[in-house]
């Protein structure tokens, strides 16, 4: 039986200690904002963060993160905000994404945004040195100086 | 402008209520077909494309897939404002697989332009003019859904409506119609002061028969078009909601995941699955003509499972095929052969024997993957003489026939499920079925829903290839320094016509194919050949100005003087870079031009070389003449995705074939661009008011030259093999700037 909670909801699921955190996530637990893209930790699209952490979850084992908190892209804005899990209100780097209208297939941004706002959350101003070596994700479309902006109009003066 | 409210919408059907309107100029039956097919109780469709409800919103319904290009805006912006609708009252939905939504403007503007453009060729098998009639294409490539679908339909979808709308107006108040004018979803009589909604006057109008020519307006009377509106897709972006082909979650879904003959055309011989078959979740495997599945209650499962199958695939007479002779092959029938002609004008050949002076070059680029971030999948349901099928694709209809046709159901028994594409650049066109076929042959073993997923592995190693491409070049000059004969061999196919014709006023041109034919699957890659053949033209007129010791840029303008937009774009490039200006110490400026799809576009690259040798693209320049901005903040963001997209496949990218099959398998060898190494980008957008010109495509292709081209300055080296990371980049032997 692997236990962690998953944007503040406990999940007991009885599954294979070594099932990468994504999967169970996905097929287990349906939530399918976050990504498969690479499979080996390369891409980042499965980011999510584990007590607040980003972590790559497709080579993450469940065995790894038991009693962990887990936040997917689905709470991030609930944790971020202190909202309710239903409240519709967006974090500041969502909003940010919007205002720069990051996205274009959009299927690399979930993790794009976990990165991000886990750095931020660590660092609120980096600069474009740590920007480069803590956000390492692909993004197919070249979304690349958006979130360059994006993190920018976020980062404090 | 912030979307405030989720005004997109992904139906398998048409929602009922509200009055639909809309207009196909060449298909004016549309609309009896969409009242005999689809109209519900006391529902009237004049024709597809618009909705007006009774509560004064208007739906647009759009026939193109969103893969982040922007379309579920830009085509409702276009129609909306033909409509003199208010944008916050407009909604989007993707239009259902259905023949009504079927798009024969993107043959027809293919048509007029090169002709029909080889990933839509196997669907034509006569003329493109008769195509244009028969057709029921609901194709999203080409850079096409703007240009061709928004101006040819939406416009007139829009402008149709609002003289309808008018019309109604006009008799119900007992005026003429050309008293009334409409605003923000209503029409007004301004010598009365009246005004009336659209919501008011649709069902009514619902009854007219559409206007043959509608009146379309001119620039000067845009209201959204031309502004830069936020993308309606957005919002489900940055919170997870987005729902991709790899997200459906049908009741009692399985999961399979597949093995391929490493070699391509190779079959299946023979399967040991006994131990794949003890792992939990594992339902049962399935062996099919060229691979194996594991299908189970989870894909990590049925993947772990996987591992566990021994298959073993016959051999080929490609399993020792390698890159090196592939090239080697290309080689010689580039040694061998004359070819046949893509362009020929003069006499290249003669003028090459009496020139003072020749130079030749030989240019490689390699294989590349499309590797969208979405990894290939298909989900299939087969029940009940029925099919359903989710999956990412740009052929919603095609491939809906397709599964049907598999399934062994009636295609009115299909039904196509939408989903945005998480990124396809080709890969998922017409004829790159594989992912699709499998599907379908693997949920007929089955009464419930699988989906069948591609590891990164499968996805990059069964992919349908940019083609490799060998070009060799040779220029001729007189005493004097001008060049008299410009002569190119390639190795083929020709994928879109043109894309290896050069704009430049050279008087002796002879450019001809060869045949590339090799055992690897090729198919359309983000802006087709123009990616391969702009990266050896740009070169190669770079190594001509070299050469007759012109600033490359001066030699451009000079050899365009029949071209005045390609000179715009250079101008406004070369401005905007501070071309011919000082740069920071040890950068140099590429230069690069192209036209594709219809748009015209110059790059300059400003590079540097970094501590281990490496290409260092600090800032990329860009200036596009597409006509006319409809989007102007898409097309900024397409002209950045396009850009990078060309300086991944640049700098590193290479699919290599090793015994017969494809050699790389995942990010960690097949690398991207990143953070680090994404350029600053800068983008000016020139409004010629010509023809729209597309946005999806023409970004890639000038930026591998642009690179090249600098780093020609900064190190002597002519980089005329793909990627760019293969080579050592010393400075040894700089150019002096010209």
């Amino acid at each position: 039986m692997a236990t962690f909670k998953v944007n503040g909801i406990e999940q007991n699921l009885d599954i294979e200690p070594e099932m990468p955190l994504l999967w169970a996530i996905r097929d287990e637990l349906g939530m399918t904002g976050t990504k498969f893209g690479c499979g080996i930790a390369s891409c980042g699209a499965c980011t999510v963060h584990v007590n607040g952490r980003a972590v790559r979850s497709c080579v993450t084992p469940v065995s790894t993160v038991e009693g962990q908190n887990i936040t997917t892209i689905e709470g991030l804005a609930a944790v971020a905000t202190g909202a309710n899990l239903s409240a519709p209100d967006l974090s500041a780097v969502q909003q940010a994404w919007i205002d720069h209208q990051v996205p274009q297939c959009g299927y690399c941004q979930s993790g794009m945004i976990m990165a991000v706002s886990s750095l931020l959350a660590a660092n609120p101003n980096p600069t474009d040195a740590e920007i480069n070596s803590n956000i390492t994700n692909v993004c197919r479309c070249g979304t690349y100086p958006r979130v360059r902006k994006a993190i920018r109009s976020l980062a404090i003066a | 402008m912030k979307v405030n409210r989720r005004r997109f919408l992904f139906t398998t059907a048409l929602v009922g209520g509200g009055v639909l309107i809309g207009y196909s100029a060449t298909r004016p039956s549309k609309h009896r077909q969409a009242n005999t097919e689809l109209a519900g109780n006391g529902e009237h469709y004049v024709t597809s494309f618009l909705k007006i409800d009774a509560n004064n919103e208007v739906t647009v319904y759009v026939p193109h897939s969103e893969m982040g290009q922007g379309v579920h805006t830009s085509l409702p912006m276009m129609a909306a404002d033909e409509l003199d609708a208010d944008w916050e009252l407009v909604n989007v939905e993707q239009a259902p697989a259905i023949d009504l939504f079927a798009n024969s403007h993107l043959v027809k503007g293919f048509a007029g332009e090169f002709g029909v453009p080889s990933f839509l060729m196997g669907l034509v098998s006569v003329s493109a003019v008769k195509v244009a009639e028969i057709m029921n294409l609901q194709v999203t490539g080409g850079s096409s859904s703007v240009r061709y679908t928004g101006e040819f339909a939406m416009r007139t979808a829009g402008a149709a409506a609002r003289q309808m709308l008018i019309q109604c107006a006009a008799s119900r108040w007992g005026v003429e119609a050309d008293e009334c004018t409409t605003q923000l979803s209503h029409v007004l009589h301004n010598a009365s002061g009246r005004s009336i909604a659209y919501g008011d006057l649709a069902t009514d109008a619902a009854l007219l028969e559409p206007p043959e020519n509608p009146l379309l307006k001119i620039p000067s009377q845009y209201t959204i078009m031309g502004k830069a509106i936020s993308r309606v897709d957005i919002p489900a972006k940055v919170n997870g909601s987005a729902q991709y082909g790899l997200d459906a979650q049908p009741e009692g879904l399985l999961y399979a995941a597949i093995r391929f003959a490493p070699v391509f055309g190779t079959k299946l011989i023979s399967v040991d699955a006994a131990a794949a078959l003890n792992r939990r979740g594992v339902e049962r495997v399935v062996e099919l003509e060229d691979s194996v599945a594991v299908v189970a209650d989870s894909y990590w499962r049925a993947k772990e499972a996987l591992k566990l199958v021994t298959a073993v695939f016959e051999t080929s007479s490609n399993d020792t095929t390698s890159s090196a002779e592939i090239f080697a092959g290309f080689d010689r029938e580039l040694a061998d052969s004359n070819g046949s002609k893509a362009f020929e004008i003069g006499d290249a050949e003669s003028a090459l024997e009496a020139a003072a002076d020749v130079i030749e070059a030989q240019y490689r680029v390699p294989y590349l993957a499309h590797a969208a971030m979405e990894p290939m999948n298909c989900t299939v349901y087969i029940h009940d003489n029925k099919v359903d099928v989710w999956t990412s694709t740009q052929d919603a209809l095609g491939i809906k026939a397709r599964v049907a046709s598999i399934a062994g159901v009636a295609e009115d028994g299909a039904t196509f499920h939408h989903s945005y594409l998480g990124g396809s650049f080709g890969r998922r066109l017409p004829f790159n079925w594989n992912v699709i076929d499998h599907a379908t042959l693997i949920a007929r073993e089955f009464d419930v829903p699988v989906k069948t997923v591609l590891s990164r592995e499968d996805d990059m190693q069964q992919d349908y290839y940019r083609p490799a491409v060998a070009s060799n070049f040779k220029a001729g000059f007189d005493a004097n320094n001008n060049v008299l004969a410009w002569h190119n061999r390639f190795t083929g196919p020709i994928q879109t016509p043109g894309a290896s014709h050069i704009p430049y006023g050279i008087a002796n041109k002879s450019i001809r194919v060869v045949d590339g034919d090799t055992h690897v699957p090729i198919a359309a890659w983000r802006s087709v050949d123009h990616s391969q053949q702009t990266f050896f033209t740009e070169s190669f007129v770079d190594e001509i100005a070299h050469r007759v010791g012109k600033n490359p840029y001066q030699l451009r303008m000079e050899l365009l003087q029949q071209h005045p937009r390609h000179r715009k774009v250079l101008e406004v490039a070369a401005e905007a870079a501070g071309y011919g200006q000082d740069l920071a110490t040890g950068h140099a400026l590429g230069i690069a031009v192209q036209e594709s799809f219809g748009s015209i576009v110059a790059e300059i690259a400003e590079v540097s070389i970094g501590d281990d040798n490496e290409a260092i693209v600090h800032k990329v320049t860009c200036a596009i003449d597409c006509g006319f901005a409809v989007n102007p903040d898409t097309v900024e963001a397409q002209v950045e995705s396009g850009i990078i997209f060309g300086l991944t496949a640049a700098l590193y990218g290479e699919i290599t074939i090793e015994t017969g099959q494809v050699a790389q398998n995942n990010f960690r060898d097949y690398e991207m661009v990143r953070m680090a190494t994404a350029p600053e980008i800068d983008v000016h957008i020139v409004e010629s008011g010509e023809a729209l010109g597309g946005l999806g495509e023409p970004a890639t292709p000038p930026i591998a030259a642009a690179v090249t081209n600098a780093i020609y300055i900064l190190t002597g080296q002519r980089v005329r093999e793909l990627p760019i990371k293969n080579h050592d980049l010393s400075r040894t032997n700089p150019v002096a700037q010209v």
